[in-house]
Formats: structure tokens, sequence, C-alpha cells
């Protein structure tokens, strides 16, 4: 069963923010794979280290659509700093919780922001920050 | 007429239950409170009880072809199942058990128990279409098999499988037979002697009767172990106090069904048809999937590419519309639906699944309500979809 969804997560998959790609993107981040029934990829803006402009495209389940938009709203105007502090987790607490299922299989959001924060530090020539900015670990 | 669902509500998911028939309703209402007895019971409440019984009995009996003494009366299609499976392999010792790849939950799951149990089990493959490889079929049988399970209707896809042509090389064997039929059962006709099969399971609310109810059929000569112990109800095949009311609404709503089965069967196919055409002309890439004409008159399944089947459901489910899919996150697993990977489907494929089921008090301007909404809910998917966006 997909368990029940929270009011915020139809909410968000009925009304999704921010879907599609920035002109020109400063950094892009892709995870998932069609095989698993998840695909997010996150393209944005940066200016003086901060996302400036964040879109994405979803291939999933309602949690999956969900979270990809909830993460948009989440890091939209943050340093990269700020938005690389922020967890698949706290995506799924923001939308007042997932179904249990839903927690690793469609939770990828955050992880699609890490993604295209390395992607934009890696195309500046700055891979040595990526650890520093990410916090350790990228995929953590 | 039929079930009334809720105000603009469309329904569109009767393989996974049907609405309780007015008609059935009011069959039942004597037996909760008024005609309350125990059957069991020699009294006169608790020979009102027997009658009802009895006559339900014969119903359902009748309905399929069968004679009274070979319905045992169960909590549903599951416990039948596993009845069937189980009766059957605790009577002898682990052996083999054959049983298809795109067989329900109840039957899959109960011969993964028996395999754990020191039984080895085949899973039969199927083709494209869904329908059980002959060859691979007639290949599995051993010295040591003990029984066959192979569903009449599938619930993913609704292909009919040549049941009685696989009971018969069962029979060659002396390997006794079961089949799933409680997708068939009220939506094609089914007749235990024409199927020539020892075991048959029904489910009454998938055919407009209540739910937790449901009968095993068991060939006069087929030797059983119970599943429940206790007062020996239902010729000890299980034990139990008998669900008199679900009982009598099953045996009324199986008794309508059938009279009005070719009635229903074509309204159902005609409203199908009329969906199928619409959509495979109104969105692109999509497949129709299951057998092109050997199928349940009422299930149009079919695969969408670059959507996942869940938001699929939601998205429709917005617009008040209620279909199935067998995407892995509807079903809370990991996996896409082992019906429809067992026909070749890749994952990705099996993912964008949807299943349109119809049922009788459908309409043909839901059908048309559906056409109007459906391509404008994968086009908004397709929109967000990474896959579709490059390709």
């Amino acid at each position: 069963m997909s368990g029940v969804y929270s009011d915020a997560v139809l909410e968000h998959f009925r009304n999704p923010r921010n879907v599609g790609e920035v002109d020109d993107p400063d950094g892009v981040g892709e995870v998932g794979n069609p095989t698993c029934g998840d695909v997010m990829r996150i393209t944005i803006k940066v200016a003086g280290d901060r996302i400036t402009d964040v879109r994405f495209r979803t291939f999933g389940c309602g949690a999956a659509i969900a979270t990809s938009s909830m993460v948009t709203e989440m890091v939209k105007g943050r340093t990269l700093r700020e938005a690389a502090a922020v967890s698949n987790r706290a995506v799924a607490e923001a939308l007042g919780g997932l179904p249990p299922a839903k927690m690793h299989c469609s939770n990828l959001a955050a992880d699609a922001v890490h993604a295209a924060i390395e992607d934009y530090l890696v195309r500046q020539g700055r891979e040595d920050e990526v650890r520093d900015v990410l916090g350790g670990d990228p995929k953590a | 007429m039929a079930g009334e669902t809720a105000a603009g509500l469309i329904y569109f998911d009767h393989a996974a239950t049907t609405p309780l028939d007015p008609r059935v309703r009011e069959a039942m209402e004597p037996y909760f409170s008024d005609a309350f007895g125990n059957p069991s019971e020699l009294h006169q409440p608790g020979r009102r009880a027997r009658r009802a019984l009895d006559e339900a009995r014969a119903a359902v009996a009748a309905a399929l072809n069968a004679r009274e003494r070979e319905i045992v009366f169960t909590s549903g299609g599951t416990e039948a199942d596993n009845l069937a499976l189980f009766g059957v392999a605790r009577r002898f010792p682990p052996g083999h058990l054959i049983v298809s790849a795109v067989e329900h939950q109840a039957v899959l799951e109960a011969a993964r128990a028996l395999n754990r149990q020191g039984w080895d089990v085949d899973f039969v493959p199927v083709d494209a279409h869904g329908v059980v490889d002959r060859a691979a079929y007639e290949a599995a049988f051993r010295d040591d098999t003990r029984l066959v399970s192979i569903m009449l209707a599938n619930n993913v896809v609704g292909t009919l499988q040549p049941v009685a042509e696989l009971a018969a090389v069962a029979h060659e064997r002396g390997v006794v037979f079961h089949t799933d039929a409680v997708q068939a059962v009220g939506s094609v006709p089914v007749d235990v002697e024409a199927l020539g099969v020892d075991l048959l399971t029904v489910s009454a609310h998938k055919l407009y009767g209540p739910k937790g109810v449901g009968a095993l059929y068991v060939r006069s000569g087929t030797r059983l172990e119970p599943l429940l112990y206790g007062g020996g109800h239902e010729r000890r095949l299980r034990s139990g106090t008998e669900n008199v009311p679900g009982i009598v609404g099953f045996a009324a709503a199986l008794r309508l069904a059938v009279d009005e089965l070719e009635r229903t069967a074509r309204h159902v196919a005609a409203l199908r048809d009329r969906l199928v055409k619409g959509v495979l002309e109104r969105v692109p890439e999509v497949r129709y999937l299951g057998h092109p004409q050997r199928r349940l008159p009422g299930n149009a399944a079919f695969a969408v590419r670059y959507v996942e089947g869940e938001a699929m459901l939601l998205g429709l489910d917005q617009h008040g519309i209620a279909v199935s899919t067998g995407s892995a996150c509807a079903a809370g697993s990991l996996e896409p639906s082992h019906v429809l990977l067992a026909m070749g489907l890749r994952p990705d494929e099996a993912h964008g699944s949807l299943r349109v089921t119809l049922g009788r008090e459908n309409t043909e301007a839901e059908v048309e309500r559906f056409l109007e909404v459906f391509p404008t809910v994968v086009a908004r998917l397709r929109d967000m979809s990474p896959l579709c966006a490059r390709g």
C-alpha cells in the first residue's frame, strides 16, 4: 500500500513548484534510475554562492514529485552551504512525513540538489571545496 | 441499478472490489438481526439460518454447475486459495507443486510458504500476452507433482488461461488441478464440469457481493486437510460458525451475476473497447497490455512511457476517477508487478502501468470523461518527467 499521504504531499503533487529547467544552468544534478521507478533532475542558477533559481523534473510517484517540489522551495535563495545542509529527511519532515515505504525509494530530492551543487563547484574549477561545502560525503 | 458511488466519482477499479448491489444488500438484511440463528442448532432460529445456508449453497453450486456438497464456504478468495494449496499439500510428504508466474499473491505466497516447508515449486512462465507457456508447463511435471494451481483470469491484465486444456494435462498425470477463478466468475461463464478442475476459488466481493466471504469448489473425491479445526462445519473442511448474512449475499450476488452475465459482458466490453481505442488514439507511446482477445471483458491495462503509475493514479484521483496500477510504488514494494515482469516488460515500463477495470454500473459518459481527463494527466506528468524531456 502506498499508505496515506499527508495533505502537504498531495498539495505539492497537485501544484508542484518550480517545474522545468532553468535556462543555461550553472549546475545540474540527477539521481535515481528508471528501473527503480524514480529519476530526479535538478537544475540551478547560482550567483554569489547563492541559489537564485532552481527547477526540477521528476519521473516517479506522488512522493517523488512532492519531495522534488518541496526541496526547490527549501533551497531557493539559500547559500550553497545552507542548501547542502538540507537533507532528504528534512524534506520529508517539511511535508509532514512520508509513508514508511517511501522514505528510501522516493525520497532523493535533496540528493539531487547536492549533486547539482557539486556539479556547479566542479564547473567552476572548485573541486577542492566540494567536500567542505557538502560536509564530507556528498551522498550523505 | 448496481452500486452507487459518491456523487461525481467514477469508479474504474472493479478488479479490486465492486460495490455491493442494493438487491444483494436487501437479501442479506434479515440475516443480521432478525434471522440471527446458528445454523448448527436445532431450534427454530437455527433451522431458519440452516435453511438460508442450504439455499445459498444450492444457488452457488447451480451457478458453477457443481453439486451442493462440493461447495465449501470460506472467508474469501485468499482463504480458499490457501485451503486448496495447503489442503492438498498436507496430505502428502513434501513433493512438487506447479503454479504460474502470474498468480495472485494468495497462491504465490502460499506456494512460497510450502517451498519453505520442503516443497519444490515450479513457477511456469507466460508469454508476452500473459498466457501460460504450454511447453514449459508440460515439461514441469514430475513423478511427485501433487498439485497444479493456475488462475482462470489474471487480475492485472485480464488474460484468460486455457484452464480446461491445462487441467486435462494434469489429469493425464493424475495430478490435482486448482484454479483461482476470483476475477473470472461473474465476468465470463464458469462451469466446473466444462473446465474439469478439481478445485476452484470464488470471492463474493468481486461480483457485487459482500467482502469477507467466498468459496472453494471441491470436486467429489478430492481429498483435503482443513486449515481450521473445530466444530466440523463445511464437511469438516472449514470449521467455524458460518457467516450466514455474507453467504446469503454471496449467493444472491452470484445468481444475479450469472443471470445477467451476457448482458453485462456485452455492455462492459463495449465500454472497454471504446476506452482502449480512445486512449491509444489520444495518448502517444502507450501500449495495450494483455491478450488482445482472450481477456476479461472489463479489463484494460496499459503501459504508459515516461510516467510512473502511482502518479497517474493520483492524477486521475484528483479528478475523481479511481483506477489501479502495477507500479511498485503503489504496492509499497521495490519491484513493480510480478505479472508485468513475467510478461517481459522492462521494469521502467512496468512502473508506468495503469489498470482500468470496468463494471456493470459504468456508463459511456464516464468513459468519455476518462478520455478527456487521462490525456491531460499524462501530459502534465510527462511535462514534469526528465525521461520525456530528452525523449
